[in-house]
This record gives structure tokens, C-alpha cells and sequence, in this order.
């Protein structure tokens, strides 16, 4: 009975759906702007707001360098050994565009600290950046390998293997957005029962599970999507 | 008839999450043997630990995906109920 009333005694503010903000119609069609877009935004603001200062900061730089100007030299540098161990001599075209998603999702992730529903919880945010390396994969796949490689890679096994392979192709972006959209939601829904559930006791301790499941889990998922992105683009990249 | 064919396929929708979240196992299975393989290596190289550690946390996330499905699965069900007509 106790139990039974501790765990339903907050049942209604159990929280972690995306919630509309306002809607418009659009073509006859209504369109939600959500809380989504508006953490997007936000997450977008601050990178923006850092892109700014470093870049003031770098072109006054200063022999000895400033604690502005270390920080901003010691991510690019942090990025680019990262991106360089793993792409090796394809890595300089791809510097900007892995850089870019990794800090846009490790930020995205760890909003969820700040009091923001991470924008990587929602399934439209992680199937575009599934999208995007999907299309970057396949654009280098054709650029490098040429038509011919691209169908002898289609028909590897036997010709008749082509709809496997194709299976293969597609599952790729669906397996990585799932893969970071579910870990950030699931982070997010124990957060928000706990919050919900247990709203009089939680008072100090949710500040380990935060650094679990948004600066642990969220710093981990955003390497295995960038290591991962990286591992088939060099792939496909690569020619014998 | 239909609240109680709503309230029966909302019993179901719930058992059928319980189970889906069973995938859980593998995954638990899974890492641990990644880690006690780990733990291994680290104790044959104690010079390598931070190389096994950073390999290990990769392939323990890669190898978690499965377990999560099954969440996904069980979050569908509870939340967005595609069964109730």
C-alpha cells in the first residue's frame, strides 16, 4: 500500500515526451514547432556564441597563448588526432564535417545537465545525421570506386546476393540513429522517472545518475557515431 | 465491448513489453565478457591500458545496440500504443 502510493502519488508529472510549442499550417498541412527545435536552437546559439569568441581569440593570438585561446587549440588539435588516427591520408576533407557533428552532438547530449531535453532524444535529429553519413558514404563510395566498383561491391558473393547487400547498404543509418537516439532517450526517461516517481527523496544523489547518463553515456555514444561514421567513409573511401 | 477490447490489448501491450525488454540479457552478457576479456589483457600488458580501456568502451556501446531495440520496443508499446485501434 505504501509502495503503491509512493509510486503513483506522481504519476502525472512524469515527463519526457517532446511537447509542441506553437503550429502553423503549411501547405495545407499543420506543422509543430517543438521543444526539439527550440534545444536545437539553443544547443546552436551557444556553438555559435564559441565559434565567435575563438575566432577572435585566434586572430589576436598571442605568443603565449590566453586560457580562451588554449581551450579553442586544444579541442581543433583533440579533433583533428582523432579524426587523423583513424582516416589517415583521407582525413583533411572530412576535418570539418566530423568536427562538426561531434561537437554538435557531444553538446547535444550533455544539454540534457543544463535542464533541456536533449535534441538527440528525438528521432528526427539522430535519422538526419544517419542521413548525412549515409549520403556522404554512398557520394564517396561512387566518387572513388566509379560505377563499376560500386556494382562489382553490389554483386560481391554471387549477382543474385544484390538485395542482401542492398538490405545491408540501408540498414547502416538506420542501426547508428537508432543506436544514439535510444541510449540518449533511454538516459532521459530515467531521469524523468526519477524525477516524477520519487520527486521527495530526489534531492542531491540524481547528480550521479546525470553523470551517467548525460556526460558518460553522451560522451561515449557521440565517439561511437563519430568513429563509426569515419570507419565506413574511409571504407568507401578506400580502393584497392 | 470496445473498452474492453482497449483495456485487453493495453494488458497485452504490456506484457509484450516486459518481454521485449528480456533482450536485455544479451547485451549484459555480452559486455561483461568484453570487460573480463579486457581485464585480461590489461593484466598480460598493464602498459596498454588506456588502448584496451578505449577499445573495450567502443565495442561494449556498438554491442548494447541490441538491448536498446528491445527498449525502443518497449517504449513504443507503453507510450505510443500502435495496437489500440
Amino acid at each position: 500500500m505504501g509502495q503503491g502510493v509512493l509510486l503513483t502519488a506522481g504519476a502525472a508529472d512524469i515527463d519526457f515526451m517532446v511537447h509542441g510549442v506553437f503550429s502553423y499550417e503549411l501547405f495545407g498541412q499543420t506543422v509543430w514547432i517543438t521543444t526539439t527545435h527550440v534545444c536545437v536552437l539553443i544547443v546552436m546559439l551557444v556553438i555559435i556564441g564559441f565559434c565567435i569568441a575563438a575566432n577572435r581569440a585566434v586572430k589576436h593570438a598571442s605568443d603565449v597563448p590566453g586560457t580562451f585561446q588554449n581551450i579553442a587549440e586544444m579541442v581543433v588539435e583533440m579533433l583533428d588526432n582523432m579524426i587523423g588516427g583513424v582516416m589517415g591520408r583521407f582525413s583533411p576533407k572530412f576535418r570539418n564535417y566530423i568536427g562538426t557533428i561531434f561537437i554538435f552532438i557531444l553538446l547535444s547530449n550533455i544539454s540534457g545537465l543544463f535542464g533541456l531535453r536533449p535534441p538527440t532524444a528525438d528521432y528526427g535529429v539522430t535519422l538526419a545525421l544517419g542521413l548525412m553519413t549515409f549520403t556522404l558514404i554512398h557520394f564517396n563510395k561512387f566518387k572513388h570506386k566509379k560505377v563499376k566498383g560500386v556494382v562489382a561491391e553490389l554483386c560481391d558473393p554471387w549477382p543474385f546476393w544484390a538485395p542482401i547487400n542492398i538490405i545491408g547498404w540501408v540498414a547502416v543509418p538506420i542501426s547508428l540513429s537508432l543506436r544514439l537516439f535510444a541510449n540518449v532517450l533511454s538516459g532521459t526517461v530515467m531521469l524523468a522517472l526519477v524525477y516524477g516517481l520519487l520527486a521527495k527523496f530526489a534531492i542531491v544523489w540524481p547528480a550521479a545518475l546525470h553523470v551517467y547518463f548525460d556526460l558518460f553515456s553522451g560522451a561515449i555514444q557521440t565517439y561511437v557515431f563519430c568513429m563509426l561514421t569515419m570507419t565506413y567513409i574511409a571504407d568507401a573511401c578506400t580502393t584497392e | 465491448m470496445g473498452e474492453f477490447n482497449t483495456n485487453f490489448i493495453l494488458g497485452c501491450s504490456a506484457i509484450g513489453a516486459g518481454l521485449a525488454v528480456i533482450a536485455g540479457i544479451g547485451p549484459g552478457v555480452g559486455q561483461g565478457i568484453a570487460a573480463g576479456h579486457a581485464a585480461a589483457a590489461v593484466g598480460r600488458n598493464p602498459g596498454a591500458k588506456s588502448d584496451v580501456t578505449s577499445t573495450m568502451l567502443l565495442g561494449q556501446a556498438v554491442a548494447e545496440t541490441t538491448g536498446l531495440y528491445g527498449l525502443l520496443i518497449a517504449m513504443l508499446l507503453l507510450f505510443v500504443k500502435p495496437l489500440v485501434p
